[in-house]
């Protein structure tokens, strides 16, 4: 049996739009794209110029610091743009796909006489580095670090996330080579949901806890930190479940194929399910004709808490397994907002009847209440007034309140002291989404683990 | 409506902009602006939804909160005038007496307190911030309804200023605004504050109420009494002389501060506070622990002196102890903010009180002296909480 870990603190944010067990029929789009950006702190060298040839799994940028670490492309086809920014900085390598799908062959192995370095320097060759990520700092791992385990949270608690038992179910045998190849390296917690059959009940090679609670149980951050929390000097791995299926059918088949489902959902979309796709894809024809009509859309690659805001014509961030689209609201004029009853509006907090719609009799007699949501920030930026409010959705011991005015103030020492290195920006969504001084915590978090690791290493 | 208003917004809102005829005014416009309608800015990165709570929700919910005890306060004024000149009127006469003695001060305390924020909001180039709105509204029920209206102004703009602007403004101050404005006037004007004569006003109020005070009239509250009483068993009276017991101070038809005197009243706000989590129940119920567990260890073991026997339960009904426990020691930014923190802050302000009640016969009031001191020490109780928590972070490291 496997241990069980409650949390209490965290909040299910109540927003329609989740997607059904169904996956829609999609066409792959004509452009993909690699974007720096979107992998925190890699400065990108390039090793293609525009118009050559590539397949699925050639190389186009590796990592300065680390150079095997390699960028690959996603499809087939050719280089269509590389765009920069001011002092020449890369924003984008624009691929157009040949529609071929014809995949780069890699050398074939054998998993079981493998050792961890063939595996790291393997997966860094294939481009599949990057779906490794690492606490302290939440980047991208360092290769030449060995962590003391490698931690994957196997369901998302995020609001309207894609059910991983749905979407991985078929695709188990990758799963367990992956985790088979990353055992190589470190020992694996797989976090898994409590109470619920799940297909990775039955995977080998790792050791399984279970988990109950509200959002954000399901991120890996609070895993870690009720099990095995990161000490100062200490590194712990962390990838995402449906990155994992990657390494695995590299290993399986020799190939990288970054393709994946990923779940279309938020309160705009017509009828919210999953759709087959690629990374690092142009989303415009997967969300053309699905949306509904508002004034205008705020589309996000990832969940609402933590995700990406793109261009509706934009590109899908390599780590999103959904895409959310809502009203972006920038056009609402509420009138003395302070003052009214606000029925549609949700707040954890007591000052509007979110508490009353939420209690289970309301629920019983009447359905759940259908908030409306935009992007707004609905309130003025403050110093930090109420105090409690952060302690009440993050389930780790970690006085969050103490840390961010610690990061605030630039206070290396005391971030250390306080916990930065157990925390990701993803951690502290919620307690962005509550702050009644609308601070932009997860920026805050961001800009001082980039500081941190800067002046630490 | 709405629309138009919008428009009529909109067509204004160039003159304050950078370069505009207004621009000095832009803080003030903008105050004006997000007060009539929701800020539409939208998240850039980050969480792109947000909670609907924002700091004027909040400010508004505890100035709600404070109505009750505002408008108990008003018609006490008015009941404790008419009964002190021995005329016997209507109810809404006694109100509207007591409304017109009450409002002045509420004015001139938001106009004082109000104008210096848009000024400093202004040389700083800030959004107005709300948090005056609930001490503009505090200071008039921590006041006997007789202080003159120059020495409030006085008051509070000192407290706007130097509690509260010079520490950064809203959420950044170490004092509670309003008992600081409360304090000016009880140390720079003692002689005027400290005595029995400005609890009730007994003149006229904007020609209304005429009358002269009967024979048997004394204005001493129930804890000046006790402070004086020179017996250890003191029987409190009202006004007229008669007696006075806890269901008086219950309900709060006595002398005493504007707002201070109902404790039905400070519950109703109590509860409000509780029911949209703006204030800790963990403080509220702390104060009010720590203040009947001091009294008890007074009322057993303390020296012969009216003070220390007065009953525990008294102790929580009379005086400011319920206000302050309810509305003054939850202000989150001024009480301790973690958790456990809180209990010990709130056990403390309670103790306290009790302490300089019985202790120091200056002050037949201790909860303003017990939160303001309390108020120093709350970051060192968090600091002392916080620490632990890097111990046991640093410890792990260690064991490993």
């Amino acid at each position: 049996m496997a241990n069980l870990i409650k949390t209490k603190r965290g909040l299910n944010i109540p927003i329609n739009g989740r997607a059904i067990e169904m996956i829609g029929t999609s066409t792959l789009p004509k452009e993909f794209a690699l974007i720096p950006e979107y992998y925190h702190g890699v400065t990108p060298k390039l090793l293609v110029k525009e118009g050559d040839e590539v397949k699925a799994g050639s190389p186009v940028f590796y990592e300065k610091q680390f150079p095997g670490m390699n960028f690959v492309s996603p499809v087939s086809g050719k280089i269509k743009s590389i765009n920069r920014g001011e002092r020449r900085r890369i924003i984008s390598v624009i691929i157009e796909s040949d529609e071929k799908m014809t995949y780069e062959i890699f050398e074939k192995s054998n998993l079981s006489a493998l050792t961890a370095a063939d595996v790291i320097s393997k997966l860094q060759l294939a481009g599949l580095w990057s779906f490794i990520k690492q606490r302290p700092y939440d980047v991208i791992a360092d290769p030449t670090k060995t962590p003391k385990a490698i931690f994957i949270s196997a369901f998302d608690s995020a609001p309207l996330a894609p059910n991983n038992d749905y979407v991985m179910s078929a695709q188990m045998a990758d799963f367990q080579t992956g985790i088979d190849a990353l055992a190589k390296i470190a020992k694996i917690h797989l976090g898994i949901r409590a109470g619920k059959k799940s297909p990775f009940q039955l995977v080998k090679n790792v050791e399984l806890t279970e988990y109950d609670g509200p959002h954000p149980v399901g991120n890996v951050g609070i895993q870690i930190n009720h099990l095995n929390p990161v000490n100062k000097g200490e590194v712990v791995w962390t990838v995402n479940p449906q990155d994992v299926l990657f390494f695995g059918r590299f290993f399986n088949k020799n190939v990288v194929d970054l393709s994946r489902t990923i779940a279309l959902t938020g309160p705009c979309i017509k009828s919210p399910q999953y759709y087959q796709t690629v990374v690092g894809a142009n989303i415009e024809n997967l969300v053309q004709g699905k949306i509904k009509s508002c004034p205008s859309h705020r589309f996000i690659a990832g969940n609402v808490l933590s995700g990406i805001k793109v261009a509706g014509n934009g590109f899908l961030d390599p780590y999103a397994t959904q895409i959310t689209v809502l009203e972006e609201g920038n056009n609402i004029y509420e009138l003395v907002g302070w003052g009214m009853p606000r029925f549609r509006k949700f707040s954890m907090s007591g000052t509007y009847f979110t508490a009353l719609f939420e209690s289970k009799l309301i629920k019983k007699l009447f359905g759940n209440m259908k908030y409306k949501w935009d992007t707004r920030l609905m309130g003025g930026k403050r110093a930090i007034i109420m105090s409690g409010e952060y302690d009440k959705v993050l389930p780790m011991d970690i006085y969050p309140e103490f840390l961010f005015k610690a990061m605030i103030a630039g206070n290396i020492d005391k971030m250390e002291a306080l916990g930065a290195y157990e925390i990701a920006p993803e951690d502290v969504a919620l307690c962005e989404f509550v702050c009644t001084s609308k601070l932009p915590l997860q920026q805050i978090v961001r800009n001082s683990l980039d500081l941190m690791k800067k002046e630490l290493e | 409506m709405s629309n138009k208003l919008r428009q009529f917004v909109d067509k204004l809102k160039p003159h304050f902009k950078k370069g505009g005829k207004f621009e000095k005014l832009h803080s003030v416009f903008d105050g004006f602006e997000t007060f009539l309608f929701v800020p539409n800015t939208t998240s850039k990165n980050g969480t792109h939804i947000h909670d609907a709570i924002d700091s004027k929700r909040t400010m508004i919910m505890v100035v709600v909160a404070l109505i009750p005890a505002l408008l108990f306060g008003m018609f006490n004024v008015g009941y404790q005038h008419y009964l002190a000149i021995g005329q016997d009127v209507s109810f809404w006469e006694t109100f509207v007496f007591g409304a017109l003695a009450v409002l002045p001060i509420v004015v001139v305390s938001y106009v004082v307190g109000l104008g210096i924020e848009f000024i400093v909001a202004q040389i700083k180039g800030h959004e107005i911030q709300e948090g005056f709105l609930v001490t503009g509204f505090l200071i008039p029920l921590i006041v006997p309804v007789d202080t003159p209206l120059w020495m409030i102004a006085v008051a509070t703009a000192f407290a706007v200023i130097f509690a509260k602007e010079v520490f950064g403004g809203t959420g950044m101050n170490i004092f509670n605004v309003a008992l600081v404005t409360r304090a000016f006037l009880f140390f720079a004007y003692p002689t005027f504050m400290s005595g029995d004569s400005v609890w009730v006003r007994t003149s006229t109020t904007f020609g209304l109420g005429a009358g002269t005070a009967v024979d048997s009239y004394s204005g001493a509250t129930a804890l000046g009494q006790v402070a004086t009483a020179a017996t250890q068993n003191v029987q409190l009276t009202g006004i007229t002389g008669n007696p006075i017991g806890f269901w008086d101070g219950f309900i709060g038809l006595i002398p005493g501060s504007v707002g201070e005197t109902s404790v039905i009243a400070i519950l109703i706000g109590a509860a409000i506070l509780l029911l949209t989590k703006i204030a800790s129940w963990k403080t509220m119920f702390s104060v009010f622990a720590g203040g009947a567990l001091m009294a008890l260890v007074f009322n057993n073991f303390g020296p012969d002196t009216a003070a220390a026997h007065f009953p525990w339960y008294s102790h929580l009904v009379f005086g400011g102890f319920a206000f302050g426990a309810v509305f003054m020691a939850t202000d989150p930014v001024t009480s301790a903010r973690t958790e456990k923190g809180k209990w010990i802050y709130g056990v403390l302000i309670g103790a306290m009180a009790i302490i300089i009640r019985v202790l120091n016969p200056g002050y037949p009031e201790g909860m303003m002296l017990a939160i303001l001191l309390m108020n120093i020490f709350a970051p060192l109780i968090d600091y002392y909480v916080v620490e632990a928590n890097i111990k046991r972070r640093l410890k792990r490291a260690g064991n490993k």
